[in-house]
């Protein structure tokens, strides 16, 4: 019997049990997955828990529902994985030998990583929503605060779903004017990047829409430390930026298992091939989601078209066949603008997110780069897409995996 | 576009980075400089060799890196590159501005 490991129950390592277990023999491979924690969360939530507009139970529910019948289920922590000796071992000395290995253990914030912001402040005016407890303790934070400058700040790229911290700075806005008290607070919105977002078209978009809404703009900042005695955050060109409440984007990383098992990069990300997504040491380890260092966006649309992929090449993995499965790079983005609407991205490796309509050329019924209702509705929905459909690897009916180029502006390039 | 410097002519983008790295020579890394107000010294060269170097691997680059590079630490870059640091030793190196990877 052969063994095929998945690594990490999140998103991306759940749809591939789905996936796998009705596509591999059964009477040829046994396949197991492990992960230490029982709860599964929808991390697209922790945008909307800040803000009361999700309650708790709306954003995690127990993981091992969505794990299929066929698949063992371990919870328990990963201690190391040796990819020359084939064999993964766990918490109290289990060991598990593979034939296969998916590596699907993500990527989480590392606070520490800057001088002063998990220092005695965390979680008290210097917070995260990147975590069910940062975006609860910011939460109760936000019911009762009475305003001053809000600063919502992004550490380093590249960082998980790069489109939340402006999404939640349009919230705030929202947030604030419903409470009727959007004069009394100063929102700065502060990136190491040249501008609102990484690709021109959309960055264009993006900076219109906090000028709007009168949401200032701090670019090329690298936070060298935060001052949190002063209330400053301070980059390595000595700017300073003075906040009341800070609500950053911390260092993103990979799990430290990676870099326990020598496997990662400076940020303990796998280096694995971007089209195949075959890791680039180990032709049986196999990497997806925000454990990859491929260039596209750590977001669960890009775990879920690079699941299609993968899946795809295991198969022919498995047949002794070359892998030609090639991804593309697909990202699609729904980005929550405020007052109940929102604007969807729809990009690649290649293709910048440009306007259009989606997913049906010239109809929609969503706008791609234009804000409108219907966006928003298409954002809300997918909390129930990504329970019932997503995760348990059900396609989403005319999203396709390679990214289409129908219906949107595209200019020629020259 | 075309431009002419360093007595070379050179084909550059929009925003000055140099299209082909071939085209480059450290005359013309000298020119594209003083344009950025920086007069080049050994230790700006040996920044520019690092950037130069990964970029030939194909490795990505970043404020992080620069700070694992044993080269030059962050302060310093600054001091060098006063302003947009990596931005401006990649346009004097000849190579793409990075893109931050999203």
């Amino acid at each position: 019997m052969k063994h095929l490991v998945i690594l990490g129950a999140g998103t991306a390592g759940t749809m591939m049990a789905n996936h796998l277990v009705s596509k591999l023999p059964k009477a040829e491979w046994k396949i197991t997955i492990v992960d230490q924690y029982k709860i599964h969360y929808y991390q697209p939530g922790f945008l909307f828990l800040p803000f009361d507009i999700y309650t708790e139970d709306q954003v995690k529910k127990e993981g091992k529902k969505f794990i299929p019948k066929g698949v063992n289920y371990i919870q328990k922590k990963i201690e190391r994985i040796s990819p020359e000796a084939n064999t993964v071992t766990l918490d109290a000395d289990e060991t598990l030998n593979y034939d296969i290995l998916i590596v699907a253990t993500g990527s989480k914030i590392a606070p520490e990583e800057i001088e002063g912001m998990a220092g005695p402040e965390w979680h008290k005016s210097i917070f995260d929503f990147y975590t069910y407890e940062g975006a609860k303790a910011l939460r109760d934070k936000l019911r009762d605060w009475k305003g001053g400058k809000l600063v919502v700040h992004i550490t380093e790229m590249p960082i998980k779903c790069p489109v939340a911290p402006l999404e939640f700075s349009f919230l705030a806005d929202s947030y604030f004017k419903h409470k009727g008290m959007r004069d009394k607070v100063d929102i700065t919105y502060v990136t190491p990047l040249d501008g609102a977002f990484t690709t021109p078209k959309a960055a264009q978009a993006l900076h219109h829409l906090l000028e709007e809404k009168g949401i200032k703009e701090v670019t090329n900042f690298n936070i060298e430390h935060v001052d949190y005695d002063n209330h400053k955050i301070i980059d390595y060109a000595e700017t300073e930026v003075d906040y009341d409440l800070l609500v950053t984007v911390p260092t993103n990383m990979g799990d430290e298992v990676i870099a326990r098992s020598g496997m990662g990069d400076d940020l303990n990300y796998v280096p694995t091939h971007k089209a195949t997504l075959q890791s680039k040491d180990y032709e049986n380890v196999f990497v997806i989601g925000d454990a990859t260092n491929v260039p596209t966006s750590k977001a669960g649309s890009v775990a879920h078209f690079e699941a299609e992929i993968l899946t795809e090449n295991i198969l022919r993995y498995v047949a002794g066949k070359p892998l030609d499965a090639e991804f593309d790079g697909h990202a699609n983005c729904f980005i929550e603008t405020g007052g109940g609407k929102a604007l969807l991205i729809d990009f690649n490796y290649d293709q910048e997110p440009v306007e259009g309509s989606f997913p049906f050329p010239g109809i929609g019924p969503l706008r791609l780069l234009k804000e409108n209702r219907m966006n928003h509705m298409g954002k809300l929905a997918f909390r129930w897409v990504y329970w019932n459909m997503l995760l348990k690897g059900i396609p989403i009916p005319f999203v396709s995996s390679a990214m289409s180029e129908k219906g949107k502006k595209i200019e020629a390039i020259v | 576009m075309k431009k002419v410097i360093a007595n070379k002519e050179i084909d550059v983008n929009e925003e000055g980075y140099l299209e082909d790295v071939s085209q480059w020579t450290k005359e013309v890394g000298t020119e594209l400089a003083k344009e950025q107000g920086i007069d080049m010294t050994d230790k700006h060269w040996e920044v520019i060799d690092y950037l130069q170097d990964k970029y030939k691997n194909d490795e990505a680059l970043s404020i992080r890196g620069i700070k694992k590079s044993g080269v030059i630490n962050i302060k310093e870059f600054y001091d060098l590159f006063p302003g947009g640091p990596l931005k401006k030793s990649t346009l004097i190196a000849g190579i793409p501005k990075p893109k931050s990877c999203i």
